[in-house]
């Protein structure tokens, strides 16, 4: 069927416009605009569903060693930056809250208020990062790097026994893994918005076809729920009272 | 215009109730408790913030089903991995010596 066929309606017509990217609204395995988003949701959800166990895996065995070892494990999370670790969950979480409105407005056929709040959430993306590579520059300076800076020492110092020491560095393997991955994510996601930005100012998107706004808004939550999690399994396990005392 | 999931004021007060959330799982780890309270506490009060996060911002139950199924199936997949990981790291070295070895 070529976009003029005489039997269109308008609306149909307007699906089969080429868009910025140069490719039909409605690709042609699907029936309507309404299956075409859905198959795009599902589908951003079952590549979710496998994010689910590669972050699954890394937390599993996190909360294994801190069953393990227990007291290195308490040791090592109170001496982590938790008050960047606490901004920057609540960055992300204003993040998600202004792509969830850039989804409400772009379904709304508001485009441009869409386009600014994705570069909002850009930008908040972009805070995360910045603060968490302070942060890392924070472990630097606090020896907190197995293998490259990390004084055994200390921690005998700190009150824990040689054995435990092997503990500590475990622990903060997991932290190194888990937050660079984590922040890898973030650093795609920022990517993404800033392409879904440009093309909500451009008016690519409306309240019939907005697919691509809303499985970007998935991923960017889903990355905003892993950093939920790692807020206390990595930074709040021991008390921050009893630490300073 | 397409049916708008949620009102602008819902997801508001969604966004200052995972804040206000935060703010308690950050105090909580100065309450002087067992350490594995604090763990417990926490990552309570992570499933509340993630449910929330998944139910108003990620639409949950507002797509096709399948989404649902999905979601299901991956909670589950892991509950998984937790469960079997967990009975067997767990038990090590538990059992007391059997009688008559």
């Amino acid at each position: 069927m070529s976009p003029d066929h005489a039997l269109l309606t308008n609306d149909e017509r307007a699906l089969f416009e080429y868009s910025m990217l140069k490719r039909h609204r409605l690709e042609e395995q699907f029936e309507n605009l309404e299956q075409q988003t859905h198959a795009a949701s599902t589908g951003m959800w079952v590549f979710l569903g496998t994010e689910v166990m590669f972050f699954g895996t890394l937390f599993t065995g996190l909360a294994i060693y801190r069953f393990l070892y227990g007291t290195a494990f308490e040791h090592a999370s109170v001496e982590l930056n938790w008050i960047i670790g606490g901004i920057n969950t609540i960055v992300l979480l204003v993040s998600s809250g202004t792509i969830v409105l850039a989804l409400h407005f772009a379904r709304a056929d508001r485009s441009r208020v869409a386009a600014w709040l994705l570069i909002v959430t850009a930008l908040l993306g972009l805070l995360f990062l910045g603060l968490k590579g302070y942060e890392y520059y924070d472990d630097y300076d606090q020896q907190l790097i197995p293998g490259w800076t990390f004084d055994e020492h200390d921690w005998i110092d700190r009150g824990l026994t040689a054995e435990q020491v092997p503990h500590v560095q475990l622990f903060l393997v997991f932290y190194w893994v888990m937050t660079a991955f984590h922040a890898l994510h973030v650093t795609i996601g920022i990517a993404a918005v800033a392409i879904v930005a440009a093309l909500a100012w451009r008016g690519h998107f409306s309240s019939t076809y907005y697919a691509p706004v809303d499985v970007l808004a998935l991923y960017w939550h889903f990355v905003d729920v892993v950093w939920i999690f790692l807020l206390p399994m990595l930074y709040l396990e021991g008390t921050h009272a009893l630490a300073a005392g | 215009m397409a049916e708008p999931m949620h009102s602008v004021k819902t997801y508001l007060t969604v966004l200052v109730a995972l804040i206000v959330l935060t703010i308690a799982t950050v105090a909580v780890s100065f309450v002087p408790l067992e350490g594995h309270w604090h763990l417990a506490a926490g990552v309570g009060i992570a499933v509340l913030k993630a449910s929330l996060v998944a139910v108003f911002f990620m639409h949950l139950f507002a797509g096709p089903r399948v989404v649902v199924l999905t979601a299901i199936v991956a909670c589950f997949w892991l509950g998984i991995l937790g469960v079997l990981s967990f009975s067997d790291y767990l038990t090590r070295g538990e059992w007391p010596s059997v009688p008559g070895h």
